[in-house]
C-alpha cells in the first residue's frame, strides 16, 4: 500500500524511533486537556511519533503509562514501553487502517488460529492439545453461540461463514483504540479463540500465553529449558499480551472513558 | 471468570512491583494512590458476588503481569543480551593469550 514503511534518509522506516535514549526529564505529570488526558515530561507534553499531542481517553491508562515513563532509570528504553507504543499507534493509526480493515484482519487469524491447529504426532502432544485446548474451543463456540471446530489438515479447520460473521459484528462493538489493542492481541498470541477468552476474562494473561505456547512448553518439558531463549520469549510475550489487554479493558470502560476521543 | 486467588495477595504483589518500578518516592505516585483508592472504593474482598470487584481484581492482576514481565524481561536481558561484544584484549585473554604491544603501533 503507498505510504506504508516509508524509508527515511538514513535508510530507517520513518516510523521507528531509537531504541534506547538518555532521561531527559525529572518528573512526570498527568493533566487533563480538552481531548482527554496529557502526559508532562517536566513542563513538556509528550507528543507521539507522528509529532501529535499525546492524549488518551482513560486516566487510568494515563496514569499508566505516566509510570512506564517515571520507571525509565537513566536510559529511555522504549521497548519496554508497551502501553505509550499501544497509545502512539492508536492515535498515529501508522497502517492506516480503518475499523472495517482492523476487524477483518482480526477476524481472518481464525482461519490459521492456533488452537485450531492439531498434530497427530507425537501422540503425547495432541493429546495435551486436547485436554488443554478443547475447553477452551468450546467455551468460546458456547459464549458466542458459534461452531468452530479443530483440525489435523494442513489446511486448518473450515471456519462457517456465520461464524465470522458473528465474531465481525461483536467486534464492532468495540471502539477504535480498543480494537487496535484487540488485534495487537491476537498478532501476539496468534490466536483470535485465546484472546476473546483472554479479553471477556475468562482465563488470565499467563493462562493464554502458556495455550499459546503450548507446543514450545511440551518441547521444554522434554528437552529442557533454555533461560535466555525461552524465557526472555515467554517475559517478552507476556508483556505484550498483559499491556494489550490492559489497553482493551481500559478502553472499554464507558464511565471513565471520553467518548468525543473514541469516534471513529 | 479467571481463577485469580485472593484480591488482597494480588494488591500487595501489584505494590511491590509499582514500589520497585517507582523506587525512592512511590507512596506519592499516581499509580501507587489510583490503585489503593480503586480497591478501597470496591473494598475488594474474598465476595465473589460483585461484579465490579471481579473486573477490577483481573485488571489489577493483568497490570501485576505487565510490571513483572517487564521487570523479569529487562533482566534476562541486562544478562544475556546486554553486554555487547567483548574487547580483543578479552578475546585474547579467552584463550589464555595477550595482545602484542607493538611501539609504533600495527603495521
Amino acid at each position: 500500500a503507498a505510504g506504508s514503511d516509508p524509508v527515511g534518509p538514513c535508510g530507517r522506516r520513518a516510523y521507528a524511533p531509537p531504541a534506547e535514549r538518555k532521561r531527559f526529564y525529572q518528573n512526570v505529570s498527568i493533566s487533563q486537556g480538552e481531548g482527554g488526558f496529557e502526559i508532562n515530561l517536566d513542563h513538556r507534553k509528550l507528543k507521539t511519533p507522528q509529532a501529535k499531542l499525546f492524549t488518551v481517553p482513560s486516566e487510568a491508562l494515563a496514569i499508566a503509562v505516566a509510570t512506564e515513563w517515571d520507571s525509565q532509570k537513566d536510559t529511555i528504553k522504549f521497548y519496554t514501553m508497551h502501553l505509550t507504543t499501544l497509545c502512539n499507534t492508536a492515535l498515529d493509526n501508522p497502517t492506516q487502517r480503518n475499523k472495517t480493515q482492523l476487524i477483518r484482519a482480526a477476524v481472518k487469524f481464525l482461519e490459521t488460529d492456533t488452537v485450531c491447529y492439531r498434530v497427530e504426532e507425537p501422540p503425547a502432544l495432541a493429546e495435551l492439545q486436547r485436554n488443554e485446548w478443547d475447553p477452551v474451543v468450546a467455551w468460546v463456540e458456547k459464549r458466542y453461540n458459534v461452531t468452530i471446530g479443530s483440525s489435523t489438515s494442513i489446511l486448518g479447520p473450515n471456519i462457517p461463514a456465520s461464524t465470522k460473521e458473528t465474531f465481525i459484528s461483536h467486534l464492532a462493538s468495540y471502539n477504535m483504540w480498543a480494537l487496535q489493542g484487540i488485534e495487537f492481541v491476537i498478532t501476539q498470541l496468534k490466536s483470535l479463540i485465546l484472546s476473546m477468552s483472554l479479553i471477556d476474562r475468562h482465563i488470565t494473561v499467563e493462562k493464554a500465553v502458556l495455550l499459546s505456547r503450548l507446543e514450545e512448553e511440551y518441547q521444554i518439558r522434554r528437552w529442557g529449558n533454555v533461560e535466555w531463549a525461552h524465557d526472555y520469549d515467554l517475559c517478552e510475550l507476556r508483556a505484550r499480551t498483559a499491556a494489550g489487554t490492559l489497553f482493551v479493558h481500559l478502553c472499554s470502560e464507558s464511565s471513565t472513558v471520553k467518548h468525543k476521543l473514541l469516534q471513529d | 471468570m479467571a481463577a485469580l486467588g485472593a484480591p488482597l495477595r494480588t494488591l500487595r504483589a501489584l505494590l511491590r512491583e509499582l514500589r520497585r518500578a517507582a523506587g525512592g518516592s512511590y507512596r506519592d505516585s499516581p499509580a501507587y494512590r489510583h490503585v489503593l483508592a480503586a480497591f478501597r472504593a470496591h473494598r475488594v474482598t474474598s465476595e465473589k458476588l460483585c461484579r465490579a470487584q471481579q473486573e477490577l481484581h483481573f485488571q489489577a492482576a493483568t497490570y501485576l503481569c505487565l510490571l513483572r514481565s517487564v521487570r523479569e524481561h529487562e533482566a534476562l536481558h541486562r544478562e544475556y543480551h546486554g553486554r555487547g561484544e567483548r574487547s580483543p584484549q578479552e578475546v585474547a585473554g579467552l584463550v589464555g593469550f595477550r595482545l602484542p604491544q607493538q611501539p609504533g603501533g600495527k603495521g
